[in-house]
């Protein structure tokens, strides 16, 4: 590790501590849900690098969520750091028994079948009654460890959870990127045909990141299950997965830090709005990514980061 | 009497009406030069894609290594040490000539390629470097593909390609799409560097100096046979070359 991958890592977890000095309830709890649902787009983004765009991101959003849920309730499991663990778990299985079938798969092929996964889960659990159907479940809030804190201390000990998981998940995805796994992506999203003739199997470099989006899901779908306390089927449904798209391509595949700020965008923009306009907050959102794909084609990120400065 | 690398037997390919290969046979000692030289449509990509394993020959074997490798992924043929250049290069527009050459150094290093390592860590930049020294072409490192000469992209392409350990090279066309006055120079480079390692080569190509002047032995293609093997000299002065392959006036 660089020490200005270090530097970053540690600058970007005092700035997002800061947060939970100064933000107020309403804010912090935003700001949760939207760091919870960047990790998930931060897998999207780790498939476009390699020239893949999962439309089924819900999926592992939904499975992490769904199976914290049921191990809290059935087993009474409340530590947060144990149902982190055991969904992702969950989610890294399932993404490897669909990350090598879907890998050979490209472009709207690729989308599609992962958003019809997904699908095939909201369906599954709409009717499947004895787990809430299209109500859903509740889950208790967690404890860190013992401790179970409630209120204030509650929100402040979940956002603090999400912000040092954005910092590991953030830094071990930037060492990959810039790996020579990561090179070898690019490549392939460039030039099959070469990656191919040089002796590596693409197929292979989209089962990894396949199945790196597939915990990075689980991840995300654990936090944001424990942040609202209420999980139902719309976890897996198509228009929670588009969101998901939507964030990676505001924030582009070039930085990492630009997903999570993409991702508390979208979460300000949907609250204002919708406090606002409540009918027009999507044509809003529409109209603002249209601008950053014209003016950004590369996204958000691109402002701080070039293609070809990568080699630092 | 050098051992035979290659050992290509009754080889026989239809797309269609087409016949792109038919009774297809040759024996390449190692080590040797080789050109392919025919009109187009010949089926001379053909018979590199069916080595390099772009296309699976209907029929007929294709002995290399000790393995019958007709039908064989292109990925698992590169990994046995027969590595390609293309008649179009193929490279990575949105990576820089560096760059391009750390994929393939990333690929065909000692260890497998790392999730953890930087994929510009200074040792493969430095081989990067010296390889690209050695094509004449670390000038251009810092450049994206689209900038590049025709002839700077077919030699980055052929770098690439024997980025791995190299036992045959197979070369489509390695001056096509390159400037006149460019052509002897980027042979002279290319064959030059795959002679030192005792690389078997064989190339693709229509200027009839180039054949003459970097090959040992010609194989003739016409409609998918071969019809003349042997010494330049010999089988430019075949009628039937004369006649099919270089026109008439040659
Ligand atoms: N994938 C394919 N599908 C259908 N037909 C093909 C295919 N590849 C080659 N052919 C046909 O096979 C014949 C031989 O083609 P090939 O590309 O081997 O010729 P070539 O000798 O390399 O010619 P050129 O000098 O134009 O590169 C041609 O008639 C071509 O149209
Ligand atoms: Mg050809």
């Amino acid at each position: 590790m660089t020490r200005s991958l270090t530097l970053s890592a540690a600058a970007a977890f005092v700035l997002l501590a800061l947060g939970a000095l100064v933000l107020p309830d309403w804010a912090m709890f935003l700001f949760a849900m939207a760091l919870a649902k960047g990790l998930v787009c931060l897998g999207i983004v780790g498939m476009m690098r390699g020239g893949l765009v999962s439309f089924g991101q819900g999926l592992y959003y939904c499975l992490g969520a769904y199976t914290a849920t049921l191990v809290a309730n059935t087993f009474g499991v409340s530590d947060i750091f144990l149902l982190t663990v055991l969904s992702t778990g969950v989610c890294l299985a399932v993404g490897l028994a669909f990350g090598p079938l879907l890998a050979s798969y490209r472009g709207i092929f690729f989308a599609m079948l992962s958003l019809a996964l997904s699908m095939v889960l909201y369906g599954s659990l709409s009717k499947m009654s004895f787990i809430g159907g299209t109500d859903g479940l509740n889950i208790a809030a967690p404890t860190f460890l013992g401790w179970a804190p409630e209120g204030r201390a509650l929100q402040t000990a979940l956002y603090l959870y999400v912000a040092v998981m954005v910092v590991i998940a953030g830094t071990l995805m930037r060492i990959y990127f810039d790996s020579e796994q990561g090179l070898i992506a690019l490549a392939a999203r460039d030039n099959e045909l070469r990656v191919e003739y040089l002796g590596a199997s693409v197929r292979n470099v989209n089962t990894y990141s396949y199945v790196f989006g597939a915990v990075l899901g689980g991840i995300g779908g654990t936090i944001a299950v424990l942040a609202l306390g209420h999980v139902d089927p719309e976890f897996a449904f198509w228009t929670t997965s588009g969101e998901f798209v939507f964030v990676a391509i505001l924030a582009g595949y070039l930085s990492v830090p630009s997903v999570f700020v993409a991702a508390i965008i979208l979460e300000m923009v949907r609250s204002f709005s919708n406090l606002y306009f409540p009918n027009t907050w999507q044509l809003a959102l529409g109209i603002f990514l249209l601008i950053v794909i014209v003016v950004l084609p590369d996204g958000l990120g691109s402002l701080v980061r070039r293609r070809k400065g990568d080699a630092t | 009497m050098t051992a035979t690398v290659l050992d290509v037997r009754d080889v026989q390919k239809t797309f269609g009406a087409v016949t792109a290969a038919q009774d297809i046979s040759v024996a390449v000692p190692e080590g040797a030069v080789y050109s392919l030289i025919g009109t187009n449509g010949a089926g001379k990509t053909t018979f590199v894609n069916m080595v390099t394993g772009y296309i699976k020959p209907d029929a007929g074997t294709i002995n290399f290594g000790g393995r019958d490798i007709a039908g064989m992924a292109p990925r698992q043929i590169t990994r046995m040490g027969i590595h390609r250049s293309f008649q179009i290069a193929q490279l990575c527009n949105e990576l820089t000539v560096e760059e391009n050459m750390l994929v393939a150094g990333a690929i065909h290093g000692n260890h497998r390629p790392s999730f953890l390592r930087n994929g510009h860590n200074a040792e493969a930049r430095d081989r990067a470097l010296a390889t690209l020294e050695r094509f004449n072409i670390a000038e251009h490192r810092n450049r994206l593909i689209p900038e590049l000469s025709g002839g700077v992209k077919k030699l980055l392409d052929i770098a690439m390609a024997m980025a791995g350990k190299t036992s045959i090279m197979m070369l489509d066309e390695p001056t096509s799409g390159v400037a006149a006055d460019e052509k002897f120079p980027i042979m002279d480079l290319v064959i030059g560097a795959l002679r030192s390692e005792g690389v078997t080569v064989i190339f693709v190509e229509h200027d009839m100096d180039i054949v003459t002047r970097y090959s040992e032995r010609v194989l003739a293609f016409y409609d998918g046979r071969i019809i003349a093997d042997d010494t330049p000299d010999e089988v430019l002065s075949d009628a039937d070359v004369r006649r099919y392959v270089t026109g008439a006036a040659a």
